[in-house]
């Protein structure tokens, strides 16, 4: 990225520009353009379609103004489930953040055990197969007559569909740490718990973060068809509860929420994965 | 026997790979003074590494011991540190710490920390890395990366410094200037070095015995011969040295005419079979 911009600079010096303003218009026409055309023709698109007045779904100038209210007051809270799209989201990610934690620590720690003992690998690997092909919903039921409670049982669904990704991406992560760092810290005597520390976490941090990547990913799938079903507050509901009193308008604008939130929280895990295993790709 | 610093007894190894057993060393007897330079030769696929893992403590031979300084080898250990092929530095760490990672270990007790620090730098200094601390080994040539992993071995003051085929990944002119270093840092502390190797001209210059392999399966030392050359030695003038070309050609007569690899094709194919496991060893 930043080789083609310095070539390009270099290429076409532009006399009486600062550099650091050439440099900004470049990245603006570069990253920023192309999908604001795209989205342009897209709403285009949309609007034409469905600003005849017999057409069963919503413009996106009739989603605006019916929505004008929620999209500029998104934490108002009149009480109940009437509560402003901020409020709704967050309801959500507190869900998420439960059970993906929980997923985070119990997936990595099952991934350590089935990547390093062959016996566990033998045992556990079946079980985990199939479990991992039921869907997330199928889930629901079951946790709630066991936890009698709708929000541990959201908690759990989320739980149960993140930990998959997590323990099959950090049992091969640590089932491919080269031979060769096993040598290292044979010679240097590191004991279980540094090779633990020092050469199996970071080893594996590439293959984990993938994992964890797609984890949260699922989280955020699985949350919303959750909460559709437990209801409370939480943008699952919100949409649910919006369909049932003909909101069309204000299901738009959750989809747009969730699309965003759920972009955000990929980023996120993406950004600190980037951080953490900075350097640990092979040299 | 007894009374060679480290002693190789009467070593087999065999493979057991799918019910097919395939011995690939047998009866080695080595015995190696203090502060001596080995270096061991031999075609791919003979066993060398092997022979050097089993020495290092990372692979347990099938019958035989190796003793050092008085003591049975059984587990690989800081005394006798290695200088892997492909240098073998943990990617996610820093030079400085890769180094760090061995010092601190080895003399958590023994040092303080200052002490360790120093020691660090010292050693860092010794293979001209001083100036690369804080760099990934992403960051710097081959040549280096090996330097790194030359200084990670020597900081643990092994008994018996092993490197298995050090330079064998760099190119010519690299590996001419590490092998000086060597050199220059073998004459300064008097370490005791066994060295995997495949180059004759290296084997040469470097070594003051230096150690055939007869082809596998079944490898023995075919022949040792001692290199009576003065030290320092210096490749340029010993070019026209005759003891040094007679040397040479005494090592190539070995290999290319003693144990030329004979490639009819049944054996080729026994000995793909029998080399699979050993290469599995050694990666």
């Amino acid at each position: 990225m930043t080789t083609s911009t310095r070539t390009e600079t270099l290429a076409k010096p532009v006399l009486g520009t600062h550099p650091l303003v050439t440099r900004l218009r470049d990245t603006l026409v570069k990253n920023i353009l192309p999908p604001v055309v795209i989205l342009a023709i897209l709403i285009g698109i949309w609007e034409a379609l469905c600003s005849s007045p017999g057409a069963a779904l919503p413009a996106p100038s009739q989603v605006l103004s019916d929505t004008w209210e929620l999209i500029v007051n998104p934490f108002y809270d009149y009480g109940g489930n009437d509560k402003g799209m901020g409020w709704q989201v967050l309801a959500s990610l507190e869900r998420v953040a439960y059970g993906y934690l929980l997923a985070v620590v119990a997936g990595i720690s099952l991934g350590v055990l089935v990547g390093q003992s062959t016996w566990a690998l033998r045992g556990l690997d079946p079980v985990f197969q199939v479990l991992r092909t039921v869907p997330p919903l199928a889930w629901l039921p079951i946790s709630l007559a066991g936890f009698q409670d709708s929000n541990p049982s959201a908690i759990f669904v989320i739980f149960i569909t993140a930990i998959w990704p997590i323990i099959i991406n950090t049992s091969v992560g640590v089932r491919n740490i080269p031979e060769d760092y096993r040598n290292v810290s044979r010679v240097i005597r590191l004991n279980g718990m540094e090779y633990f520390t020092r050469i199996m976490l970071p080893a594996a941090a590439p293959y984990i973060f993938s994992g964890l990547r797609i984890g949260v990913g699922l989280s955020w799938l699985a949350i919303v068809a959750a909460e559709m079903l437990i209801g409370g507050v939480g943008i699952g509901f919100f949409i649910w509860d919006a369909w049932n009193a003909s909101m069309l308008s204000d299901i738009v604008l959750a989809l747009i929420y969730v699309g965003i939130v759920g972009f955000i929280l990929d980023r996120i895990v993406a950004f600190i994965g980037n951080r953490v295993t900075r350097g640990t790709t092979q040299s | 026997m007894a009374s060679h610093y480290l002693s190789v007894e009467q070593v087999d190894m065999t493979f057991v790979t799918k019910g097919a057993t395939t011995n690939v060393l047998k009866e080695i007897d080595l015995g190696v003074a203090k502060g001596e330079y080995i270096s061991i030769i031999g075609h791919s696929g003979c066993g060398k590494s092997t022979l050097l893992n089993i020495i290092a403590g990372l692979t347990s031979s099938t019958s035989g011991a190796v003793i050092l300084d008085g003591k049975e080898v059984n587990a690989p250990g800081p005394d006798r540190s290695v200088v892997f092929q492909n240098h073998s530095l943990l990617p996610w760490l820093t030079v400085y710490e890769n180094v760090a990672l061995a010092v601190n270990k080895t003399f958590a007790r023994s040092k303080t920390k200052a002490e360790r620090h120093a020691w660090i730098l010292k050693n860092l200094e010794m293979v001209g890395m001083s100036h690369a601390l804080n760099k990934r080994p992403s960051e710097i040539s081959g040549g280096m990366k090996q330097r790194v992993g030359i200084a990670r071995a020597l900081a643990m003051e092994p008994k018996v410094l092993l490197l298995d085929e050090p330079f064998g990944a760099l190119d010519a002119l690299t590996r001419a200037h590490l092998q000086e270093e060597v050199m220059r840092i073998q004459d300064e502390l008097g370490n005791t070095v066994i060295m995997i190797t495949h180059d004759v001209d290296e084997a040469v210059l470097l070594s003051d015995r230096i150690v055939m392999l007869t082809n596998g399966p079944s490898a023995r030392i075919g022949e040792i011969l001692e290199i009576d050359l003065p030290r320092p030695r210096n490749r340029i003038t010993l070019a026209d040295d005759p003891r040094y070309n007679r040397y040479r050609q005494e090592v190539l007569r070995f290999l290319y005419e003693k144990q030329r690899k004979v490639e009819h094709l049944a054996e080729r194919r026994e000995k793909t079979a029998g080399a699979a496991p050993a290469k599995k060893a050694r990666a």
